[in-house]
């Protein structure tokens, strides 16, 4: 009997392995349901803004509407040609639409933005993160235009926004930084001078500088006089700017911020700290609360600096204050974040306020009603960005397409998913690859990585490659789980880069059985027809299946059998037995239970030429299976020719073309550039592999290019 | 090996057989000598002939076969049929020519493997020819192997699978050789629509010999290994004097991408053979049985969410249809034939709760997804074999219209265009449509319209069912006129919308993306029990 679709339920729909898959109404419950913000509950009878408009997009446009919608405050959304469909834009009660879908054209326009404001007559404004967040001028627009901006004053932007000032206005707060030079320094020998009052390592970094160009560390007297040289040149070319700092450098440091929260009153409290160490390329990773490294002292001395600066500030909203700590637990002021963090959810898991809420409140001029006495940490949340990105690419180069499949984990315990994204959304090249925030939080440590782990394990991610791969086996990690990490953490741990998990003997065994069960029952399965006339030839279906299969370049013969009910699969002489119940060939994740252990696998990918693809443990195995007579057979198939890479360009990710550096005929040399692709606002210097002649060139500037297009060949 | 195992058994029935009977006998007929001698000497016979048939063309050819990358004939069913369950016929028949010297060259069973065996549990008739054996070269003997088996398929309703690998007609036979084809080409046609007919080129397939090909359902082939031609490159060299090697000419990336001879190619013997007992798995056994229906656990009465978005915003901006029917198949098991020609429009095998359907779609993501000649032509032989078959047709709707042009009015798009609207209208097998965007002008009408004869017929909102753009409609209506821009908005609010069909009952619902899947399961329970037919006639007249 089928039910029509409009009948159902409109809070939850089942999925097709009855996992509950929130839907919208849902997701804005989540976190009553859950209990996250013990805290901070809703005063209804305190008055609130009627409406608010979010000027952003993604999964902090969601997480702010649904405090909104708790508090019951009106949403307007803002969105982009991209974004139509997106959402955001569904969970907001009004939207606007604000033009193309790059951001430049879009959510990064202030008129678009107060136009947007006016026609709905929102009475304030959230930024999220990113975009028009740290914006001064957007901030005394709104001022002037007495609109309440849902974040700090543009004075406080403004202090905060350039390095040397935020660095003289911490000083003055009595919060420590990193010993330098706080002027300009002059030529060579003076960068020697102050090099070695400050005490080698020091860094010598360009004033205008950012993006890593323009900096040097010395160790020593002659470091610092080269490093000064070069850094001055580098800084001139790239910034047009010669003027060099001095400062102390920091040797292996982890990356620990101090969350503050305060009023239009006076008030600031800190919500302790979070540790966000792991990083690539200056990007997070994962990050908890609390810190394994602090102890009650330093996170205390470290609270009350990040309070009295904001005081000195005369800061009031959520705001972030970072710090970088060294072995021995000294900390230095490095900057502060004016806006809500992406990682806020880990604060409030521990501390069980609603850092929007009180966003909110404050915006309206209420005062915190929490104070610090409050604060607490209860338990331990770990949160692990998902990403769409490739991690066996430089720890991670973005992917797009459709999530033709996606299912989050809410339903295990511990589990919060910020995302902004469902089923059949798109990952774009105009935005952020991020697809969710996974927050996992425990009583300690140890559970709010094990729930971490379990999570990653039952997520379902369709349609884009993802970097779970990466995400699980940090988590798994040995140096992770005894809290020895720091920002330098990624090089150090995989300095090849992220090659995959590596099974050990008996997980690699236990993936063979259930990838030969898998096997087995889409062989089974094939000669089910109902409609079809049984033939009277007696012919049984296989009772028993010799298998070869490949994994990772190595060759399994393996035997299978059925009988009640199970499969019994011989791997080099170990048995497995699978029930065959638990194997389903249409389910995106199958929970199997191999001998007395439950697995959780997803079958990515399925094919009659004996190609799966199965998600293990976070990562991706491509297996091939064939019964052992194809395989005999299929060693006498030649080998398809190779061709010869090396000689060509290929896209290494979905992008735009920005510059073509050569033409047809041009003789190149190994390593020069060829050409440069952008995506999601990184520029990829694409080099010759090989030297010799360009063959042909198949993209222009302005072209839009896919994974792995051959870009040019050289002959 | 089944039928080295055959023969064991039979030859140890036979010789216990004459055991008994010599025991019986002992003492009551004393000159029976003679025949117990001569049926044990028969039995070793029978036993010499047939491991000489196993060993076809014999070691030294099969090592040759090997060396090329192909699999010998009997490898090759062995891995095509269950296991154990390939059955022989006429492991004994030699050819019967006595020119060139040939009498003294038999090779019981000649250049083909004959035979059925069952794929799935389902059984098929299945000819392999023998490279080993003269080159799989084809002798009257060979042919007479073939048409039995081609008659036995049709007199019980089973597939015939060819395994193409012949170097041509066996030039001593002669004339007698071009009957052979000519027999079977006369089978082929018969046989056409009544059961499947398959063939997969596994090696040379020259000459007439292509013919048989060409005329069966579908023909698929081995990449690098196998070739089918008219003509090879020296007879193109010395009448054309072009150049062009053997793959060029008539490769499986050659037909499967320019000519749209074949169907599909497969990169070597092996998955090409697993590939093709995969897709006997979504045909009926003959045009008297319904198309199949599979076990499946994919649940069918569910939304698919994504569905909702794959149409882009923009209406001009492309999608790939591709996506929506991955959303719509059990398991995104879908089985595509030709993908790589004619990629305008896409034609294949899926399930939808189990049982078999035709799907056709327009491709948006190549040239806008309008039909040429070649996209007629590829959609109207799908569509056909689908109705022959019983097989549900699936129409996935996005078309801007017919691709104008001198070079496709020149080369016949009215000819061409025609067949796939005949083959759309003569069909009496469940018709379901969804219109996903566009549907425009005349491709309208061909892509299974309500007017013809269409069961179920549905839009997604983003549908425009139009008889043009409106850019193209707005210059026409208003020629001359300044204010054109309003006016193009005013036609688009007008037609740009499911509203005008919808309204006249063209469509019969306008429905949300992400119930596609559900709704299209439920119709084609419905209609599993439909009935309908054309009348009768000798038979139509399709304009070729």
């Amino acid at each position: 009997m089928k039910v029509p679709r409009l009948f159902v339920d409109a809070c939850f729909c089942f999925s097709k392995h009855n996992i509950r898959i929130p839907t919208l109404a849902s997701t804005a419950n989540f976190s009553q349901r859950r209990g996250i913000y013990t805290l901070d509950p809703v005063d209804h009878q305190e008055p609130a803004f009627g409406k608010i408009l979010i000027a952003n997009r993604g999964e902090i446009a969601c997480r702010i509407i649904k405090t909104a919608k708790r508090m019951g405050i009106k949403t307007v959304a803002v969105y982009s040609v991209a974004d139509s469909q997106s959402l955001h834009v569904k969970m907001a009660d009004e939207s606007v639409f604000i033009g193309p879908s790059p951001a430049s054209e879009s959510y990064l326009i202030k008129e678009k933005i107060l136009d947007a404001i006016a026609r709905t007559g929102a009475e304030a404004v959230h930024p999220g993160y990113g975009f028009l967040s740290e914006n001064a001028a957007f901030v005394e627009q709104l001022e002037s235009d007495n609109i309440s901006f849902i974040g700090p004053s543009a004075s406080s932007i403004t202090g905060m926004g350039d390095k040397l000032e935020s660095k003289r206005l911490a000083a003055a707060a009595g919060v420590s930084t990193i010993p330098g030079f706080d002027g300009v320094v002059k030529d060579a020998e003076h960068c020697v001078q102050i090099s070695r009052s400050i005490g080698y390592p020091v860094m010598i970094k360009a004033s205008a500088g950012g993006g890593g160009k323009g900096m040097r560390i010395a160790r020593n007297d002659d470091d610092a006089r080269d490093g000064f040289k070069l850094s001055t040149q580098e800084a001139l070319s790239s910034f047009g700017d010669s003027r060099m700092l001095v400062e102390k450098f920091i040797d292996n440091p982890r990356h620990i911020e101090i969350q503050v929260l305060g009023d239009k009153h006076g008030n600031v409290i800190y919500l302790n700290e979070r540790e966000c160490s792991i990083q690539r390329r200056n990007q997070k990773v994962i990050e908890e609360a609390p810190s394994v490294f602090l102890d009650e002292a330093t996170r205390k001395a470290m609270g009350e600096q990040a309070v009295s600066l904001c005081k000195k500030l005369g800061y009031y909203s959520a705001g972030t204050v970072e710090f970088l700590v060294d072995q021995n637990r000294n900390f230095y002021f490095l900057e502060m974040n004016t806006r809500l963090q992406v990682e806020h959810p880990i604060t409030e898991c521990i501390t069980g306020v609603d850092l929007v809420q009180q966003m909110l409140r404050v915006a309206k001029g209420h005062k915190l009603n929490i104070s610090q006495n409050d604060i607490k940490i209860n338990g331990w949340a770990m949160e692990s960005r998902v990403y769409a990105e490739d991690p066996y690419k430089s720890f991670g180069l973005p992917s797009i397409g459709r999530l033709y499949r996606y299912i989050e984990p809410t339903h295990l315990a511990g589990v919060r998913c910020d995302s902004g994204i469902e089923e059949g959304s798109e990952i774009s090249v105009y935005y952020d690859p991020m697809i969710c925030k996974l927050v996992c939080y425990g009583k300690d440590r140890k559970e709010s990585i094990e729930r971490s782990i379990k999570a990653l394990d039952y997520y379902v991610i369709r349609g884009v490659i993802h970097n779970i791969p990466l995400l699980r086996d940090i988590l798994t990690e040995q140096k992770f789980n005894k809290g020895d990490i720091s920002t330098n953490y990624l090089p150090q741990v995989y300095p090849d880069g992220f090659k995959g998990k590596q099974l050990d003997v008996k997980d690699k065994q236990k993936l063979l059985a259930m990838a030969c069960s898998l096997f087995a029952t889409n062989d089974l399965r094939n000669r089910q027809f109902l409609n079809v006339p049984q033939v009277k030839i007696d012919k049984k279906p296989a009772e028993e299946w010799k298998l070869y299969v490949e994994l990772n370049e190595e060759k399994y013969k393996l035997d299978v059998t059925q009988s009640n009910g199970e499969f019994k699969i011989n791997v080099n002489d170990e048995e497995y037995v699978i029930r065959k119940e638990d194997i389903d060939l249409a389910k995106p994740l199958l929970e199997v239970k191999v001998n007395d252990e439950t697995d959780v696998i997803q079958l990515l990918s399925k094919d009659a030429s004996g190609y799966y693809q199965i998600i293990y443990q976070g990562t991706t195995y491509k297996l091939f299976i064939l019964t052992q007579r194809s395989a005999e057979y299929l060693h006498l198939m030649p080998e398809k020719i190779k061709f010869d890479v090396s000689k060509q360009i290929r896209s290494p990710m979905p992008g735009l073309v920005k510059s073509v550096n050569c033409n047809v005929g041009d003789e190149v040399v190994e390593g020069q550039e060829l050409c440069v692709i952008e995506a999601m606002k990184m520029q990829n210097s694409m080099v010759a592999t090989s030297s010799g002649k360009v063959r042909c060139v198949n993209i222009h500037p302005g072209d839009t290019v896919g994974d792995d297009d051959i870009l040019i060949e050289l002959a | 090996m089944s039928v080295h195992l055959t023969s064991k058994n039979f030859l140890w029935h036979l010789k216990s057989h004459v055991r008994s009977v010599v025991r019986k006998r002992v003492g009551e007929v004393r000159y029976s000598n003679g025949t117990e001698a001569h049926t044990l000497k028969i039995a070793e016979r029978i036993k010499q002939k047939k491991s000489e048939a196993l060993l076809g063309g014999g070691q030294k050819r099969i090592d040759a076969q090997h060396k090329r990358g192909k699999l010998t004939a009997r490898e090759r069913i062995l891995l095509f049929c269950d296991h154990d369950s390939f059955v022989e016929y006429d492991m004994f028949m030699e050819h019967t020519c006595t020119d060139f010297g040939m009498e003294k060259q038999k090779f019981p069973g000649d250049s083909v493997v004959t035979g059925n065996g069952l794929v799935n549990g389902r059984p098929v008739y299945v000819f392999s020819q023998d490279f080993t054996v003269f080159g799989g070269s084809l002798s009257s003997v060979h042919a007479k192997k073939i048409c039995k088996i081609m008659d036995q398929a049709v007199l019980v309703g089973a597939p015939v699978v060819g395994l193409n690998d012949s170097g041509g007609a066996r030039i001593q036979e002669g004339v007698a050789s071009l009957a052979g084809y000519a027999d079977i080409f006369q089978r082929n046609v018969l046989a056409s629509g009544v059961i499947p007919q398959i063939s997969l080129i596994m090696g040379p397939c020259a000459g007439g010999a292509v013919y048989s090909p060409a005329i069966t359902d579908f023909t698929f082939m081995v990449e690098d290994t196998s070739y089918l031609f008219i003509t090879g490159p020296d007879v193109v060299k010395s009448v054309t004097n072009e150049d062009v090697s053997q793959q060029e000419l008539g490769g499986a990336k050659t037909h499967t991408t320019i000519s749209g001879v074949a169907h599909k190619s497969f990169a070597n013997d092996v998955e090409a053979i697993l590939q093709l007992r995969n897709f006997m798995g979504f045909l009926p056994q003959s045009n008297q049985y319904p198309a199949p229906i599979r076990e499946s656990s994919e649940p069918s009465h569910l939304d698919v969410p994504m569905l909702d978005t794959v149409i882009p915003p923009s209406a001009t901006s492309p999608y790939d249809m591709l996506d929506i029917i991955y959303g719509i198949v059990d398991e995104r098991d879908f089985f595509e034939i030709m993908p790589k020609y004619a990629k305008n429009i896409i034609t294949g095998f899926g399930r939808i709760n189990g049982r078999t359907v035709g799907i056709v779609g327009n491709q948006p993501k190549v040239a806008a997804g309008c039909l040429d000649i070649n996209a007629s032509v590829k959609a109207a032989r799908f569509v056909r074999f689908c109705d022959a078959f019983n097989i549900p047709l699936v129409t996935l709707v996005d078309v801007p219209g017919f691709l104008p042009g001198v070079t496709q009015e020149h080369n016949g798009i009215i000819r061409h265009g025609a067949k796939l609207l005949y083959a759309y209208a003569e069909a009496t097998v469940p018709k379901l449509t969804v219109i996903t965007r566009k549907g425009y002008g005349g491709a309208y009408d061909v892509m299974s319209s309500k007017h013809l004869r269409g069961d179920i017929n549905y839009c997604w909102p983003t549908a425009e069912v139009a008889v043009m753009g409106a850019k193209g409609a707005v210059t026409i209506l208003y020629k001359g006129k300044d204010d054109i821009e309003k006016r193009e908005a005013e036609y688009i609010d007008k037609f740009g919308t499911p509203f005008p069909a919808a309204q006249r009952g063209f469509i019969d619902d306008i429905i949300e993306p992400r119930t596609t899947r559900w709704r299209l399961s439920r119709d084609l329970d419905l209609l599993a029990t439909k009935k309908l037919q054309n009348p009768p006639k000798k038979h139509g007249n399709i304009p070729l």
